[in-house]
């Protein structure tokens, strides 16, 4: 798969610009502030409905400006499909596939499938868990675009669900401090209560196997892309951490030995609501469920976070976005490869062996701020950005 | 800004669900340029729905007397009731001319970011009409969404101890519909829904 056309209207920096693109290396080089990064961010947007920087759309659209439009033709085996992605910061996005509007953005999903690099993946290893989560939950999606509906679902029912658990929490803190049974609705809270279980249960259950089978895939293939990167450095291990199961936290080489059966995992969340209701109740919120499992990374005996050095930090993330790699391409059509100022952070040694390993990509997009940056192993077309402006060099 | 009696009109129409700031504009110059008699009427018609229109005693439809058009229809059957959200929900099974039985509108679905729990639907009143062992089955037929399939799971439970048969709405395909068109989340609902062909 390749990207053969992108044009932006509106977006970050850009008021307007179109791009040619072709198979193989193309090289954005410019300095710092001119807008590399938003060209690739504009892809990536189109592959995940996201940006890789920023939460919410607001800042995508150039100042003044009421939308911003991403305009691409994907290219895959002979096939080409025109993504038009109309982005309405406070109001719902539009998105038009071969110049027919679809009834939701969503259904672009999967059409243009990208893995990102960037400077922000450092937090893959050092920072929250949220980011870890993101990263599956974005490669499920990436895999299967079913899974942003399950995602969202999931979403939905945490959130209404902690809504009633706060109802019950202040419930209990008022009558504690009235003295007594209030006339208050706590029965009907609970069975109410039961109602959303069962539905967290049954979305989690789906959200949990998902990602147990995902990190299950991405082990082998996660230790390979680490070794190849950093030799010699202990192996790189990937575990889940779920709130189902408290057995994990001092394995890091084993995977959960639970099952990634969904009736099966949909029975054993619904034992767990049931033994922390009282806590859940006391704190007014959701304590057990996929939304806060975590994917452990190990470097041999020790977990990455907090013992790895930097650079193994930097080989561990790449790894991870390795693996994901691997897994998309296994599926069937190579993703677009996009490296957004990666090699400026990273040893030469490291440099080359991610060059190599990168290189026979269909597609691959790289920014730099200068030349140098980019590995020779990756020469190919280069563009210079500036001002506001990309123009073919050479 | 108009002068102020306009600029009224227009902020009280903008209030009306779907209607933005340019239609409300739109609707008030239209009301400015209409036959004085015509506006009468509708100032009379808004003022009309306020005043008789109720809530059925029964099943909580909107109705002109106590009760609805449809609770006093003696050739309803009275085994069957169907649960719907709102009064539209009513007159959209209606049109499909299938459903003989009665029902009873809920008022909205259980919804805890809205405030919105048991207590706030008509489901007291919904337990007394099965009360009497009368009534043989119960249709959910809330909304295929979170808080509509919370709201049925939430009825199931309640009514299940009753002996009543507990049925709902089939979730799927479009009639005339193309499949390569359906959604994967219709579509596999869909699947887990399917049923046996008898031939």
């Amino acid at each position: 798969m390749h990207v053969a056309h992108l044009s932006l209207t509106d977006f970050r920096s850009y008021e307007s610009v179109e791009l040619g693109l072709e198979p193989g290396v193309t090289a954005f080089v410019g300095p710092n502030g001119q807008g590399k990064t938003n060209l690739v961010e504009a892809l990536g947007y189109v592959a995940t409905l996201a940006s890789h920087r920023v939460s919410t759309d607001a800042p995508l659209v150039r100042h003044g400006a009421a939308r911003a439009i991403v305009r691409t033709a994907v290219h895959r085996d002979d096939r080409r499909a025109l993504v038009e992605l109309e982005i309405n910061p406070g109001r719902a996005n539009r998105a038009r596939l071969n110049r027919s509007p679809v009834s939701r953005p969503r259904e672009v999903l999967g059409l243009l499938r990208t893995v990102l690099f960037a400077p922000e993946d450092l937090a893959l290893v050092k920072g929250d868990p949220a980011e870890r989560r993101r990263f599956l939950d974005d490669l499920l999606v990436a895999r299967t675009p079913r899974f942003a509906g399950v995602r969202a679902d999931y979403d939905r029912v945490l959130k209404q669900r902690g809504a009633l658990l706060r109802t019950a929490s202040m419930a209990r803190r008022g009558r504690r401090s009235a003295g007594g049974d209030a006339p208050g609705s706590h029965g009907d809270v609970l069975s109410t209560l039961e109602v959303w279980d069962a539905h967290l249960a049954r979305h989690g259950a789906e959200l949990l196997g998902a990602r147990l089978e995902l990190v299950e895939a991405l082990r082998p293939l996660c230790e390979q892309a680490y070794a190849a990167l950093a030799p010699g450095s202990g192996a790189a291990t990937l575990a889940y951490r779920s709130t189902l199961s408290s057995e994990l936290s001092s394995e890091f080489s084993t995977g959960l030995g639970i099952t990634s059966d969904r009736a099966a995992l949909t029975e054993q969340l619904l034992a767990r609501l049931l033994e922390v209701r009282s806590s859940e109740i006391e704190r007014g919120v959701t304590l057990v469920g996929p939304h806060r499992d975590d994917l452990i990374l190990g470097l041999g005996e020790l977990p990455a976070r907090g013992y790895a050095s930097h650079g193994e930090s930097w080989s561990f993330a790449l790894a991870l976005r390795l693996a994901a790699y691997d897994l998309l391409r296994a599926d069937g059509g190579d993703p677009v490869l996009i490296l957004d100022d990666v090699f400026a952070e990273l040893d030469s040694q490291r440099r080359r062996r991610l060059a190599e390993t990168v290189a026979p990509a269909e597609q691959v997009l790289i920014t730099a701020a200068v030349p140098e940056d980019v590995p020779s192993e990756l020469a190919g077309v280069r563009f210079d950005v500036a001002e506001g402006g990309v123009a073919r060099a050479g | 800004m108009y002068e102020g009696v306009v600029q009224n009109l227009i902020d009280e129409l903008g209030l009306l669900p779907g209607v933005g700031p340019k239609s409300a504009q739109r609707i008030a110059f239209h009301l400015l340029s209409a036959d004085p008699t015509d506006v009468k009427r509708l100032a009379h018609a808004l003022l009309e729905v306020k005043e008789k229109v109720r809530f059925c005693r029964v099943c909580g439809n909107v109705a002109a007397e106590d009760d609805c058009r449809i609770c006093r229809d003696a050739r309803r059957d009275l085994h069957v009731i169907c649960v719907v959200e709102e009064s539209k929900d009513v007159v959209a099974i209606e049109r499909t001319r299938e459903f003989r039985g009665r029902y009873h509108v809920l008022g909205g679905a259980i919804s805890p970011i809205d405030g919105i729990g048991p207590d706030d639907l008509r489901i007291r009143e919904l337990m007394t009409r099965l009360a009497d062992g009368q009534v043989t089955e119960l249709i959910l037929a809330t909304d295929p969404n979170l808080e509509g399939e919370a709201t049925a799971t939430y009825l199931a439970r309640l009514v299940k101890p009753m002996g009543v048969k507990v049925t709902r709405l089939a979730s799927g395909l479009p009639v005339g519909g193309d499949l390569e068109y359906a959604d994967e989340v219709t579509l596999g609902r869909a699947f887990e829904g399917r049923r046996l062909l008898d031939v």
